[in-house]
């Protein structure tokens, strides 16, 4: 196995590196730890919490690269050209049962007809049998149905097990550090579902998780033998796209707000700290790039990059590794277009911040100017920039699909689920439809969308400081 | 008032400069008129004639800034920066790669464009303030926390699904109205409410929570605690008072799109066939077409800049606590 680094798999190093030590830091001051201890003491918070950790594991699974080894009999080994992750690893199954083309979920026949040749040479046009899809069956009609019931059973039992490890070492854990005997930690937890904002409220997130688990085991238990979200046209498996998509929309959603973050702070702080012409110059810089239309200037900056891509192909060693720039320029183009909004906050609050006495009280003691944004001003700023984050997550993702609907998104090759949409939106004229491609992008990115949502209004909650006095 | 708007005016002078050089240099610098032209006729085996009659033919045949050939003022205006870029300033669209005439299409795109976008504006603002009333009227009822999570969810959904779901729900399963297409006349109207419709629908989300939260934002003020100590009903206080003064941040809100109305919806227009600015933009972007991609963008930032100006405008003329200096 040789590993492989993406340039966006960097940067998601990156940003977990950032997120842990930011975690350990925080941890650490009383100050920075409470708003924290405020989401996760929310029902909606660990809710959402719980559900965003899934999507995130999936993403990182996606994240780890490699090529696998191709033993070749009597040569040296080498490397497969195919990039893989871990989740293509753990999918393995999903990504090589491959059909003809359409059919849909749970189906053991095809969805077009074919002309099949029969034993005694006839041809009859008929939909045929799948050649993995519930091919377990001998007599599809009668056996499905009780097939199907059985194994999402199965499913939801080892979820259910699963499940019922996980909360109970979770409780204990709790419990034993707040140093409670068993049964004060059952009231306990019952108290805190009851009042939440006392402590986390381990019962709704528990459930969650709950829920979670039980419909991934019975999704995973499925998937062995069915096409549980049917298969497109070239008879990909639909449910492996979606869950490959999870990856892109993440990055497109996080990566963006980090590439942009440097250039919003360091722009909007010297705005408001230094004035004068300073200032005019970066708010001329921010009005300038506010107003070309976002969507305009991307389309421009991905069709200079297309034009580039197409006359230096040879520089490309791969298809994955030209995707992955692509994503890596939409990211940084996105980052362009949004950083504006950011820095004309960030610049308000430091003109306000820097006629505060002790910014003011250190200036007169001599502090330079360096020390004195690091030490005083930025760490004031911390809780717009948190919340400018989380906020603007879910509008990216959002962003990604249409973007990729007119085709100034991700690398077509690349699994999203805006490139979803736009293949599946074609077949929407066909008679009866092919509905389940737009159905999974729509189940997925909603479920992420809604969850990215509800969290970014409790973490403002939380951090905004005009809504913190008022209680 | 006169000076201010004068003076905003001149403003804009630099920032449309700093736009135009910014696509000048996207257009010209990072991938020079050969890249073009190569991608334009087809990849790798064209030879150095094609290329050449093709830069010729779309006069991308000049030198980017300085034409040491030519003489006196030619030097600088026999260049491709004056030709494709200064000329914009003006309004001179010059002609798109296929040949037709940039601003003759948009004036002609505009008005579907506008025929969709002004009934979105109309409607939905309509709509979504009386919504984000009727929740304030009933706030932390079960009618609030339930509207709340509507919002937050149909705010969750990409407007991709908002316009596949309305094509398929009217157009398909009821038959009510053609899925796409356009027509002029008075026969415009059935295919226009479709996209209206999804239009207005797909803003509900984040138009009703944005009002809410501004309606409840006044609820909270003493002026309001004072309406109702004096007696007034409910009715009186949410139309009366609180309507009246959040009216200042939904109209200069509005008043903000207002000008890049007429660049059109690019999503939904080339959804639903209707030829206006929007889909022009997008067909300019599959086509890549360069020409129409620069016009457009230096027609989007001149209107979004002239928005900014009536904005800081109007609020002189809703709230007289703003003075213009």
């Amino acid at each position: 196995m040789m590993p492989v680094l993406l340039w966006t798999d960097a940067l998601v190093y990156l940003l977990l590196v950032v997120a842990i030590l930011f975690g350990i830091h925080a941890a650490r001051h009383e100050h920075l730890r409470t708003p924290w201890r405020r989401v996760i003491r929310s029902r909606i918070g660990v809710a959402t919490l719980v559900v965003l950790a899934g999507y995130a594991s999936v993403g990182l699974l996606d994240t780890v690269h490699f090529r696998l080894q191709v033993e070749h009999p009597g040569a040296d080994s080498s490397y497969g050209p195919e990039v893989l992750s871990l989740l293509d690893l753990a999918l393995s199954g999903l990504r090589e049962r491959q059909e003809v083309t359409y059919s849909a979920p749970f189906a053991t026949h095809l969805y077009v007809k074919e002309a099949i040749e029969q034993p005694d040479g006839g041809v009859v046009r008929a939909y045929p049998r799948l050649q993995h899809g519930g091919a377990h069956l001998a007599d599809p009609e009668a056996d499905r149905a009780g097939d199907i019931l059985a194994r999402a059973l199965l499913g939801s039992i080892k979820g259910l097990l699963v499940w019922a490890g996980v909360s109970a070492l979770a409780l204990w854990l709790s419990g034993r550090r707040r140093g409670e005997s068993r049964r004060e930690t059952r009231r306990e937890t019952w108290n805190r579902w009851r009042a939440p904002g006392l402590g986390i409220p381990w019962i709704t997130g528990l459930s969650v998780l709950g829920g979670l688990l039980v419909v991934s085991f019975a999704a995973a238990e499925l998937a062995a033998a069915y096409h549980i979200l049917g298969t497109d046209k070239v008879g990909e498996d639909v449910f492996y796209q979606t869950l490959k998509s999870v990856r892109t929309g993440l990055l497109i959603g996080t990566l963006t707000t980090l590439v942009m973050l440097p250039a919003a702070i360091l722009l909007g702080i010297s705005a408001g700290y230094f004035r004068g012409w300073v200032d005019d110059l970066i708010q001329y810089l921010y009005t300038t790039l506010n107003s070309i239309p976002g969507v305009l200037l991307i389309a421009a900056a991905i069709l200079m990059l297309q034009v580039y891509m197409s006359n230096h192909a040879e520089s490309f060693s791969s298809l994955v590794e030209r995707a992955d720039l692509r994503l890596l320029f939409l990211c940084l183009i996105l980052g362009v277009t949004s950083w504006t909004g950011l820095c004309r906050l960030l610049r308000g609050e430091s003109l306000k911040l820097r006629e505060a006495d002790y910014v003011q009280a250190a200036q007169a003691l001599g502090v330079g100017h360096f020390t004195l944004i690091v030490r005083h001003i930025l760490p004031n700023l911390m809780h717009i920039v948190i919340i400018t984050l989380v906020l603007d997550f879910s509008g990216l993702v959002l962003a990604e699909a249409v973007l990729s609907y007119v085709n100034i998104g991700v690398d077509p090759t690349m699994n999203s689920w805006g490139n979803m949409i736009n293949g599946a939106r074609l077949e929407l004229a066909r008679d009866p439809i092919v509905w389940w491609s737009l159905a999974a992008a729509f189940l997925f990115m909603f479920v992420l969308v809604l969850a990215a949502n509800l969290f970014a209004d409790v973490v403002r909650d939380a951090f905004d400081p005009r809504i913190r006095t008022g209680r | 008032m006169i000076a201010y708007i004068l003076r905003r005016l001149l403003y804009a002078v630099p920032i449309l400069i700093g736009v135009n050089l910014i696509t000048f240099t996207l257009f010209f610098v990072v991938n020079s008129p050969d890249d073009m032209a190569r991608m334009q006729l087809g990849e790798k085996r064209v030879s150095e004639e094609a290329v050449q009659f093709w830069k010729q033919e779309h006069g991308y045949d000049k030198p980017l800034l300085y034409n040491s050939a030519a003489d006196g003022l030619g030097r600088v205006t026999d260049t491709i920066f004056f030709e494709k870029s200064a000329r914009l300033f003006v309004f001179q669209f010059g002609s798109s790669d296929e040949g037709r005439d940039i601003g003759y299409d948009i004036s002609q795109r505009m008005w579907p464009s506008l025929a969709i976008a002004v009934p979105v504006l109309l409607v939905g603002l309509a709509f979504n303030v009386s919504y984000a009333l009727f929740i304030v009227f009933f706030r932390a009822t079960y009618v609030d926390l339930a509207s709340v999570v509507l919002l937050v969810a149909m705010l969750s959904i990409s407007s991709l699904f908002y316009i596949i779901g309305g094509q398929f729900i009217l157009g398909k399963l009821f038959h009510l109205v053609p899925i796409s297409g356009y027509d002029t006349g008075p026969n415009a109207w059935k295919f226009l409410i479709l996209a209206v419709i999804v239009g207005v629908v797909g803003g509900i989300g984040s138009g009703t929570r944005w009002y809410r939260t501004l309606f409840l934002e006044e609820v909270a003020k003493d002026y309001v605690r004072t309406a109702r100590a004096k007696g007034l009903g409910e009715r009186r206080v949410l139309f009366g008072h609180v309507l009246r003064n959040a009216l200042i941040p939904i109209l200069t809100g509005v008043v903000v799109v207002l000008p890049l109305l007429f660049m059109g919806s690019l999503i939904s227009e080339s959804f639903f066939g209707i030829p206006g600015l929007g889909s022009y933009t997008i067909d300019a972007i599959s086509n890549q077409d360069f020409a129409i991609v620069r016009s457009m963008v230096f027609l989007g930032a001149v209107l979004y800049i002239l928005g900014l100006i009536l904005t800081d405008i109007s609020y002189t003329l809703v709230d007289p606590r703003v003075r213009l200096q």
